[in-house]
């Protein structure tokens, strides 16, 4: 048994780190948290430079060629720094979206401009208020042309495409088809909308008769962006599971440092349970992640299953640990001058992006009845 | 990342495989599915002469005690085939719940500190479950603070003469060897006058009395010494040194892995899919749904936690102290579903009668065990402070009785 990562995928991860600790530092999620440039530029440059953004993309498309197990390494170095650039909506989604569904002229077109940072994508889906479903999304295309609104959209004024989830007729899951559309053109209006999580901004799209190109098949867009999503739950897992660590070692070594009642408040076995428990939450939704990034990377059936609690229980893990985080550090963690409430609020934009925590819960049971009911049967 | 065997692990497994189909007890499954939760429960034979039975079949063929050396009489085994072969043994593991103290805890101690002579004669019966130890340290006065134990053991020629009592002695009923850890020199500092030994429980003066558990069993014991004489030959470590000793049989007992804590998911699961409400299966209630899910990331973080550290040892390394989260994790967990599922049960959740009672009273009997599991070999409380202090680095407790001989510590009235 080899449940692990690499000796290379570690040295990967090992320099994904150096660079993240050296470019994005705090100062620079906090410069995008408080200005209106929607991610740091030099930032997203370097993650090209670096070969991360096109870690998973063939080489024939101008990637790295590497793999996912790659990039889940790269994600978890995303997500303890909080790194604020639209690599999950470019990579995990758009990139993965092509990749699953796209034509090989659509292949070659975007992949290599995504794969070098030149062009930003993203994923249009939500419309409103609740979980999306296929008789929920009112956008509609006929005849290449696209309308509705859809919001929030992650880096939706930043992006320079977007993957649009739209109605093409009738009702239920063969109802929705996928389109790509340049959000530079004509029909497109994009308005900024604020977050819980201003470090990475999101906007409502109002699209009017834009022009959109069919991609994948008409009807199949709710199965492809369900394998797309389940994709891309994985990945996040892994970002949330990196958030978590950081914000367990912040809580650990403010316990160490702080002295109250003439000793380290580290001590108290009030703090050290607190602590204890968001190491056990980290550890669990580490090596449900593991089993994600196994299913992720080998195309194993498991992969609905093993997304789904992957995604549940990192999602779990980073809300503990970025709430007991400011718990841990008291009335200081309250403030905007530490660094706490940045992950606290990351933690609770990674909850919803994909859907929220109760559909991802309804998902994994869903779909561990399915497993168990093809188990019976075989 | 992959689960795969190694060349030589496959061949491993394979072996233990055909060995196990073609030796096993198979008239025992259907009552060995069911048996669990605390204690191994078989209708048609005593468990203990069938748990003994297949200890010595293994035994005889080179599976009992794989680890340890040949000479010893295991089968000097790598730490990742120990594992395989568990994973293969499956449910025919159950039998050797009456041996689990004596292989995981005692025996590594007695391999580490008693003479040549002494693990010849004592190792091989013990693995062979000939012989069955118990574990001598827990006392009404010194639970999570074992090193606050008050057994006297005063030195007479050369024997020592031992006085006291201990608790909460899983099996010291069935037992032939104990290890013991005393009190020698009660004018120094708690954790520097201890030492350790081993001792036949027939020796006179040692009185066993089963305790009478909440659940209605009796496999927890008090053990009484009065006068019981030792030869100081039977002596584990130095005099003084028991603390140290103590601390490899308790190292032994976290590197145990891969048994695997049971949590009661996948029972509860199966309940909630065939459990019929007016509005349909129970696991279509979403607020049911919310509670399962919760637990199913749970159980599945412990089994792949478990896969990492086989990992680790399946290349040569020690696992990491990820495992430590095991029994944390399981115990709260299993009461905590014992009780959904009664509730799920409704008016008959109050039946016992495996005859009456859902799911053969699986549940009830695990809500009357499963306080135990929070508390035996480390409640949840100090397993939160070994995590915290040996995982992430905390600072120990402040100890107003660490630099206080022990006949100076204020005990209460007690």
């Amino acid at each position: 048994m080899n449940f692990d990562f690499s000796d290379e995928q570690k040295q990967l991860r090992d320099s994904a780190r150096r660079f993240l600790e050296k470019q994005s530092p705090v100062a620079v999620v906090r410069r995008v948290l408080e200005g209106d440039e929607g991610y740091d530029k030099e930032l997203w440059k370097g993650l090209a430079e670096m070969g991360f953004t096109g870690a998973a993309i063939p080489e024939e498309f101008g990637g790295a060629g590497l793999g996912h197990l790659e990039l889940c390494v790269i994600a978890e170095e995303l997500g303890r720094s909080l790194a604020p650039t639209p690599f999950s909506s470019s990579i995990y989604l758009a990139a993965e979206f092509l990749m699953a569904a796209g034509s090989e002229e659509q292949k070659a077109k975007y992949l290599p401009k995504l794969a070098s940072g030149e062009w930003i994508g993203t994923f249009a889906f939500a419309e409103g208020v609740g979980e999306v479903t296929p008789d929920r999304i009112a956008s509609g295309a006929s005849q290449g042309k696209l309308s509705g609104t859809k919001v929030p959209v992650p880096d939706g004024e930043i992006a320079d495409f977007a993957v649009v989830a739209a109605n093409t007729g009738g009702s239920g899951v063969r109802s929705v088809s996928l389109f790509l559309v340049d959000l530079s053109g004509a029909g497109v209006t994009r308005t900024p909308v604020k977050t819980i999580d201003p470090s990475r901004k999101h906007a409502r799209i109002a699209f009017d008769g834009a022009a959109a190109e069919p991609l994948g098949a008409a009807g199949e867009g709710w199965s492809i962006l369900t394998n797309v999503l389940d994709r891309a739950a994985v990945l996040t897992a892994f970002e949330q599971v990196g958030g978590s660590d950081r914000a367990l070692e912040m809580a650990r070594d403010y316990a160490l440092e702080r002295i109250a009642f003439g000793r380290q408040i580290g001590s108290f076995q009030a703090i050290k349970h607190i602590l204890a428990d968001m190491y056990v939450s980290a550890t669990l939704a580490r090596s449900n992640c593991y089993w994600g990034a196994y299913a992720l990377s080998t195309g194993s059936a498991e992969l609905p299953e093993a997304a789904a609690t992957a995604r549940v229980s990192a999602t779990q893990a980073f809300q503990h640990c970025s709430t007991n985080n400011i718990q841990v550090h008291g009335g200081m963690g309250f403030t905007w001058q530490f660094d706490c409430h940045l992950y606290y609020k990351r933690s609770n934009l990674l909850a919803l992006n994909l859907g929220s925590l109760s559909q991802w819960e309804n998902k994994l049971i869903e779909r561990m009845r399915a497993g168990n009911s093809a188990k019976d049967a075989a | 990342m992959n689960f795969d065997d190694t060349p030589q692990e496959a061949a491993f497994r394979a072996e233990a495989k055909s060995w196990i189909a073609a030796n096993a007890p198979k008239a025992l499954e259907p009552e060995l599915k069911t048996s669990g939760f605390g204690g191994l429960y078989l209708g048609s034979v005593d468990p203990m002469q069938a748990a003994k039975a297949w200890q010595k079949k293994k035994a005889a063929a080179g599976w009992a005690c794989l680890h340890w050396p040949k000479d010893y009489g295991g089968r000097g085994a790598s730490p990742i085939e120990r594992v395989i072969w568990g994973q293969e043994e499956g449910l025919y593991a159950k039998l050797s719940a009456p041996f689990t103290i004596g292989h995981g805890m005692c025996g590594p101690t007695v391999m580490a500190f008693a003479s040549e002579d002494q693990k010849r004669e004592r190792l091989p019966p013990l693995a062979s479950g000939e012989e069955i130890w118990c574990q001598l340290f827990s006392e009404p006065a010194a639970g999570s603070d074992l090193a606050g134990l008050r057994t006297r053991a005063e030195k007479d020629g050369d024997d020592w003469v031992v006085n006291g009592q201990k608790i909460w002695t899983s099996g010291a009923q069935h037992s032939d060897w104990g290890l013991l850890l005393t009190r020698t020199d009660p004018s120094v500092a708690k954790h520097k006058g201890l030492t350790m030994f081993f001792l036949n429980m027939r020796s006179p003066g040692v009185e066993v009395r089963p305790i009478r558990q909440m659940n209605d069993q009796r496999t927890f014991n008090e053990v009484f010494f009065e006068n019981v004489r030792i030869p100081d030959a039977q002596r584990l470590g130095a005099v003084g040194q028991g603390w140290q000793v103590s601390l490899t049989t308790l190292m032994n007992e976290r590197l145990s892995i891969g048994s695997g804590m049971p949590t009661g998911f996948p029972d509860l699961f199966e309940l909630a899919c065939q459990l019929e409400t007016p509005d349909g299966p129970a696991v279509d209630d979403p607020a049911v749904r919310a509670k399962l899910a919760d637990w199913a990331v749970k159980a599945s973080g412990l089994r792949f936690t478990a896969f990492r550290a086989l990992s680790a040892l399946s290349k040569g390394e020690t696992p990491g102290p990820e495992n430590s989260i095991g029994k944390l994790v399981a115990g709260s967990m299993m009461q905590d579903i014992a009780k959904f599922a009664l509730d799920l049960e409704g008016h008959a959740g109050l039946l016992t009668d495996p005859d009456d009672a859902p799911a053969l009273a699986k549940f009830q009997t695990m809500l009357l065990r499963s306080p135990a599991t929070r508390i035996e070999g480390g409640s949840d409380e100090i397993l939160r402070n070994i995590i915290a202090e040996r995982v992430l680095g905390l600072p120990p407790d402040i100890r107003v009785d660490k630099d206080v001989a022990f006949n100076a510590i204020p005990t209460g009235g007690r």
